[in-house]
């Protein structure tokens, strides 16, 4: 049986690991090599990069990290943030990043995502929704790391992605984002039971019953944090046990 | 001797493949390449595989490799990954393309369409993620590695052989299914060893030490 994966966020930016509250208020939080090395260790099923870089120039900073963790780490990794062009995602592929995800991008030009996924496969194409609740049962996909309404709605646009070739999404809630106060259950389970491809939940872990809640009750396929790694709360093994416990089928070695 | 590894350069996540290679074989020398004077001149070959079958086929004809590839399989150690799998067999289900024809059997799409998971969720395609392979078969890739031990997948078409001997792995999606194979000096698998973790390194070191 399909194991559910326990996904630790890198966000980077100048070389460093930081980690924001409501995508602002940087705090530093380590070398991403050594960062991703540790949670392989514990037993991380798979680790995301996101380069939150606001600039082009400082854009190619993450291509040696990933070269570097790739060379050490032997677990599928993602990278996001930036890619605008197909051309993009191969150069994060060629590094040695395993799938590529991409946000603002998909929504100002969703012919990318198709393009993308012909190219280079579905399997490497994650789209990122960052998405805001704006009624019961209604959520709003927004971009620019939260900043922009775009008008569309999470579940349509979920659907409108997988269509496209995506092959698995990447879903935030923006309102539990740094809060700690456990994923968005119900955006969760619209959209992993409203689509056929894999759905990673994020934002608001605050603690390992946040993550089981993921999986039991918003039909998650995975579950990605960062901070109660970051900051030690939790190791990945402990929360892999948790979820265990739970009967969650988790890798454990 | 030097052990002379070629990993094909053709469709895929050929360097992490290298990498993992180099990992478990520091002595070796371990080449991506499609040049056929390189792959004749290699003990061994890695065939990888990524995305679609006939851009990975295309690839592998256009570049030339395809028939030095075809030579090491009748005398030395071959194994392929993921759609690098799937290219041994005579034909693949995705746009009807014809494989190698190394071993009979075809490629068929997980059809799981309505199905619910024990926990009433749905079961996505591709299957992404970690499954477990039960070693169906005792064959010397599986030296020290647990059976039932966990190994990454990414993929929604998989190879059924006719020869059920050819079966060495198989796992759970929906059903059981094929997911290793071997056949006199060759062996392949879908899962990714390269992105497996130990269980993958493992996997590796016994095909870099492995005399059939």
């Amino acid at each position: 049986m399909l194991a559910k994966r326990i996904i630790p966020c890198l966000d980077v930016t100048g070389g460093r690991v930081v980690k924001g509250v409501n995508f602002t208020e940087l705090r530093d939080a380590g070398d991403p090599v050594e960062i991703a090395r540790r949670y392989n260790e514990q037993g991380a099923d798979e680790i995301t990069f996101l380069d939150i870089t606001a600039s082009s120039d400082g854009r190619d900073l993450i291509l040696p990290i990933i070269e570097a963790v790739a060379s050490t780490v032997f677990i599928p990794l993602t990278v996001g943030g930036g890619v605008r062009k197909v051309e993009d995602v191969r150069r994060l592929l060629n590094a040695g990043a395993d799938k590529v995800s991409m946000n603002t991008s998909a929504v100002t030009n969703p012919q990318l995502v198709y393009d993308a996924s012909q190219k280079h496969g579905s399997q490497c194409i994650v789209v990122a929704i960052d998405a805001k609740q704006v009624a019961p049962g209604k959520w709003e996909v927004f971009t620019h790391g939260g900043r922009n309404p775009t008008g569309l709605d999470a579940v349509e646009w979920a659907r409108k992605m997988e269509s496209l070739g995506a092959g698995e999404l990447l879903l935030t809630s923006m309102d539990r984002d740094g809060t700690k106060s456990g994923f968005d259950l119900g955006l969760t389970r619209a959209v992993s039971d409203a689509v056929g491809i894999s759905v990673i939940a994020s934002g608001g872990v605050g603690g390992l019953k946040d993550l089981a809640d993921g999986v039991l009750e918003g039909h998650a396929d995975a579950v990605l944090a960062a901070s109660i790694f970051h900051y030690g709360q939790h190791t990945v093994g402990e929360a892999k046990r948790f979820m265990a416990d739970r009967g969650i089928p988790m890798r454990l070695d | 001797m030097t052990n002379k590894i070629v990993v094909i350069d053709g469709v895929g996540n050929l360097r992490s493949v290298a990498q993992a290679l180099r990992a478990v074989a520091p002595e070796a020398d371990v080449q991506i390449s499609n040049d056929p004077a390189v792959i004749d001149a290699a003990d061994r070959v890695v065939l990888p595989g990524q995305g679609a079958m006939r851009d990975c086929m295309q690839s592998l004809r256009e570049s030339g490799a395809q028939e030095a590839l075809l030579r090491a399989t009748r005398t030395r150690p071959v194994m392929g990954v993921c759609v690098g799998e799937q290219m041994l067999f005579d034909l693949s289900e995705e746009g009807d393309v014809p494989g190698l024809g190394l071993l009979p059997g075809k490629v068929v799409r997980f059809q799981l369409d309505g199905k619910l998971q024990p926990d009433g969720s749905r079961f996505k395609v591709p299957q992404m993620g970690w499954n477990r392979v039960h070693q169906s078969r005792a064959h010397p890739l599986w030296n020290g590695v647990a059976d039932n031990s966990y190994f990454y997948f990414v993929h929604s078409y998989f190879a059924v052989p006719e020869n059920a001997a050819h079966t060495i792995g198989e796992t759970d999606y929906g059903a059981p299914y094929c997911c290793a194979v071997a056949k006199d000096n060759i062996v392949a698998t879908q899962f990714h060893p390269e992105k497996s973790a130990a269980a993958g390194l493992q996997l590796y070191k016994n095909f870099v030490h492995w005399n059939p």
